[in-house]
């Protein structure tokens, strides 16, 4: 297994704000991964050290086999970036800032960037200062996806696009991945993680939470049980299971969660009580992403920006 | 009319963010009348003398156009208003233009117009909120600066004329940039309209004063009318009415046009531009010069114009009289050569050089607002190198200082070519003394490069030093300050007067000490974090 992107315990503190924390991420050569987090959890440092514009204060980056410090031009050559927030020259034209990012790349693929000028609808002549913020991001994206590198580092480059732009750009990047290039995708958009990412990556104030396939994800996770049965047991009982939490008895309705490997624990349990209905539902997207944002211990939960004590 | 609610918001707020910007320079404007006034005074410490040191300056054309004709020569404190009144007022009118700027155009330029306006915010409020404050901010430094120039000594009645005086010049132009701003879809833009409608007023009344027969040009300008008010002399202040009549029309020019625009635009719309960008547009060199080449070409036309007027002048100052007065003030303001139009030329490339090193400043502090952008980012993140990208500025800042030096001293020799037997001769005798400072000027390009790479987020330190060492290269003699610290400034060293030798060793040590500063930018640059946002 080869890897394009290896952290490992990365820190980086900005006075005495912690940014990142002991990070890890693996990113695996020809893999759509998606990198996950709650607002200023460090996805963008953690980008920008990926890109050599900060340097780590301790831990080890290795992307593409270079040092992103020290090797920053002949890494550069073979990743293309879209940042979060894409400002434009204001008086340069969209298409003169798709073709010098591409230049300074060392070229970009022509047919590729007309085609895709075409797909994403992008009038290339408008100024920089002109576009929408949509538009800006498409004229990042057209520039990255027009170069045929190794790897892609993309910052939340959809959460502009109206939704016709985002199956483009799902198009574009299901492309990539059967080129067998690599992509590092920050994202909040829970339905483009589960269309395009192999694997993924939730951090949390500076720190990897988890990694693995959406299944794996989901195998860590609870399970809601809504059972109605003939025989109910003793609350006490089923609270004491391994794995299970939240149970309620409502007369012969018992309902609770359970972890997703004590499942089968709890259902041999119930069965001597005679079940008659049961409905297990597999946590949700969106659930699952709750639970993982959510859970941040209060003393390393970041204070929001701009609010005073 | 409604479309005013939450000024009174806006302004608390602007006082906010502008708390420290607005009393320093205004205390720094106060105190640049006063020490003037008390500084020139004492140069003369004889009355009959200032007199007639005020008498030859009034005669001479060369003097009048830089810095305004002196109303009443016969009152000895009409001299110490002499040196601030024009120039002083140039720079108040620069202050008035920054603080609309930055609470119109720059506001609506970076969306956060956007963000208030979906509040309970009128459409007339943000401008109305920056018109106030900078209008406020003017008739303050005007009054202060009354006050210190009668604490200085000076007649009260004539001090406060003086006031009067600024307070129009810094008026009209809060109107102006009011206008500028709803014009323009950009900061630069907006800077670009109001200052070269502040430049084109300066030399109006330049040649208007100097010409005979052109007089009526003073009348048109807004500094020409500061002249007008004659302080220290008639005192006629009632001239103020003209400044006051047309600051509240530009005012009410500028709410006509903001009716008629929509949020984030101007009555000057984009043009579209290429669909693809041109072959030559691969490099950060390519770039940064793209990005540049307006304010430069801008700079070169004004320094183009200056050029000529001031060879045109100084081709008369020998003829006009030889009086040893004028010698006299001539030598005391700066600099020491034979002839009478010499000194006057290298008194004016002495100062040019400093507008010089200011564009270079300018242009080098370009890479803090590509940061600042988030441009600098997206091009760091291909194969183009921090030494490339720094470079790329270094360069423009570098060679279009030294390109602007050199159109001056072209200039200077066309306006005076008859002075020296011909272009050619005069281009030989004036070229090398207009080409002197550019070390020195690097230097300060210099300094700002390594202010930038090493401490991004304090670049104010770069225009604090160029502001010092013009202090003491202007105020440093007069005040008699020691040697050591004149020497602090790089414009005091390899100073040459047309015709003069060059002096080879300092020059050598000054550009030597700028690639020094440049290289060192560049390490400090190459070690940092990227600033973000």
């Amino acid at each position: 297994m080869s890897f394009a992107i290896e952290v490992h315990d990365l820190h980086k503190s900005f006075g005495s704000s912690v940014a990142l924390d002991g990070l890890d991420l693996e990113v695996e050569t020809g893999e759509v991964h998606a990198f996950l987090g709650p607002n200023g959890s460090g996805k963008s440092t953690t980008i920008r050290i990926l890109l050599g514009l900060m340097r780590a204060d301790s831990g080890t980056v290795t992307l593409l086999s270079g040092d992103p410090w020290a090797d920053v031009e002949s890494l550069h050559r073979r990743l293309a970036y879209v940042p979060g927030d894409v400002k434009l020259w204001p008086n340069l034209s969209g298409g003169e800032v798709i073709d010098l990012l591409g230049r300074l790349r060392g070229g970009l693929n022509a047919s590729k960037r007309g085609n895709l000028v075409e797909r994403f609808e992008l009038d290339p002549t408008k100024k920089g200062h002109t576009y929408s913020k949509g538009n800006r991001q498409k004229v990042a994206l057209v520039a990255a996806l027009s170069c045929d590198v190794d790897l892609l580092v993309l910052d939340e480059p959809t959460s502009g696009l109206d939704p016709l732009m985002e199956g483009i750009f799902r198009q574009a990047i299901q492309a990539v991945r059967a080129d067998g290039r690599t992509v590092l995708l920050s994202s909040h958009i829970l339905s483009e993680v589960e269309a395009l990412a192999d694997r993924l990556s939730i951090i949390r104030s500076g720190r990897n939470v988890e990694t693995g396939s959406l299944a794996d994800l989901r195998h860590l996770t609870r399970t809601t049980v809504d059972a109605v049965l003939t025989n109910p047991p003793v609350l006490q009982e089923i609270s004491a299971l391994d794995g299970v939490a939240d149970a309620r008895l409502d007369g012969d309705r018992l309902r609770c969660s359970v972890e997703t490997t004590h499942l089968g624990d709890l259902l041999a349990h119930l069965g001597p009580h005679g079940i008659r209905s049961l409905t297990s539902q597999p946590p949700s997207l969106e659930e699952l992403f709750m639970e993982q944002y959510r859970h941040s211990s209060p003393a390393t939960t970041p204070r929001p920006v701009g609010v005073r004590a | 009319m409604s479309g005013y609610a939450g000024t009174g918001t806006l302004v608390r707020l602007a006082l906010r963010r502008d708390r420290v910007l607005i009393p320093v320079c205004l205390l720094g404007f106060i105190a640049l009348a006063g020490g003037s006034a008390r500084s020139t005074v004492a140069l003369y410490p004889d009355p009959t003398q200032a007199v007639a040191a005020a008498r030859a300056a009034a005669l001479s054309p060369a003097i009048v156009g830089m810095y305004g004709p002196i109303a009443a020569p016969d009152n000895p404190d009409s001299i110490g208003a002499f040196k601030t009144l024009v120039l002083g007022g140039l720079f108040l009118a620069i202050f008035a233009f920054a603080i609309v700027r930055r609470h119109t155009r720059t506001e609506e330029d970076a969306g956060r117009t956007e963000l208030v306006g979906a509040g309970v915010v009128g459409r007339r409020a943000p401008l109305t909120a920056a018109v106030l404050i900078a209008a406020a901010t003017v008739l303050i430094t005007s009054l202060g600066s009354s006050l210190s120039m009668a604490g200085a000594g000076l007649g009260l009645a004539g001090s406060l004329a003086f006031g009067v005086a600024w307070a129009g010049i810094g008026l009209s132009f809060v109107g102006v940039t009011a206008v500028a701003a709803q014009l323009t879809e950009t900061t630069r833009g907006c800077a670009a309209v109001a200052l070269g409608t502040l430049g084109a007023t300066y030399l109006l009344r330049a040649v208007g004063d100097t010409t005979s027969g052109a007089g009526w040009l003073t009348w048109l300008s807004p500094i020409g009318w500061a002249e007008k008010v004659e302080v220290y002399g008639a005192n006629r202040v009632l001239v103020f009415l003209l400044p006051l009549v047309v600051t509240v029309g530009l005012v009410a020019v500028a709410f006509a046009l903001l009716q008629r625009r929509d949020l984030g635009s101007g009555l000057v719309a984009a043009r579209p531009g290429p669909a693809t960008a041109a072959a030559s547009l691969r490099s950060p060199l390519a770039l940064a010069w793209r990005l540049q080449r307006g304010l430069l070409v801008g700079w070169a036309i004004g320094f183009a114009v200056l050029g000529l007027v001031l060879g045109a002048v100084a081709g008369s100052v020998s003829a006009f009289v030889d009086s040893p007065e004028i010698a006299d003030m001539l030598a005391k303001l700066g600099g020491n050569a034979p002839s009478l139009g010499d000194t006057f030329i290298s008194t004016e490339l002495h100062f040019m050089a400093v507008a010089a090193a200011a564009y270079g400043i300018s242009a080098a502090l370009r890479l803090t607002s590509e940061e600042a952008d988030l441009h600098t980012e997206q091009v760091l993140a291909t194969p183009a190198s921090r030494r490339a990208h720094l470079g790329a500025h270094a360069v423009i800042a570098l060679g279009g200082s030294a390109l602007l030096m050199l159109v001056m001293g072209t200039g200077v020799a066309v306006g005076a070519a008859g002075e020296y037997g011909g272009l050619g001769g005069a281009l030989g005798h004036l070229l090398p003394a207009a080409l002197a400072p550019v070390p020195a000027v690097w230097v300060c390009v210099g300094l700002a490069l390594v202010v930038y790479g090493a401490l991004p987020k304090v670049v104010v330190v770069a225009w604090a030093l160029l502001a010092g060492f013009l202090a003491v290269g202007e105020f440093g003699p007069l005040f008699g300050l020691p040697t050591v610290v004149v020497d602090l400034s790089p414009f005091s060293h390899g100073a040459m007067v047309p015709g003069g030798a060059v002096p080879g060793a300092p020059l050598a040590a000054l550009a030597l000490l700028a690639a020094a500063l440049v290289l060192a930018a560049g390490v400090t640059f190459r070690r940092r974090d990227l600033v973000s946002g």
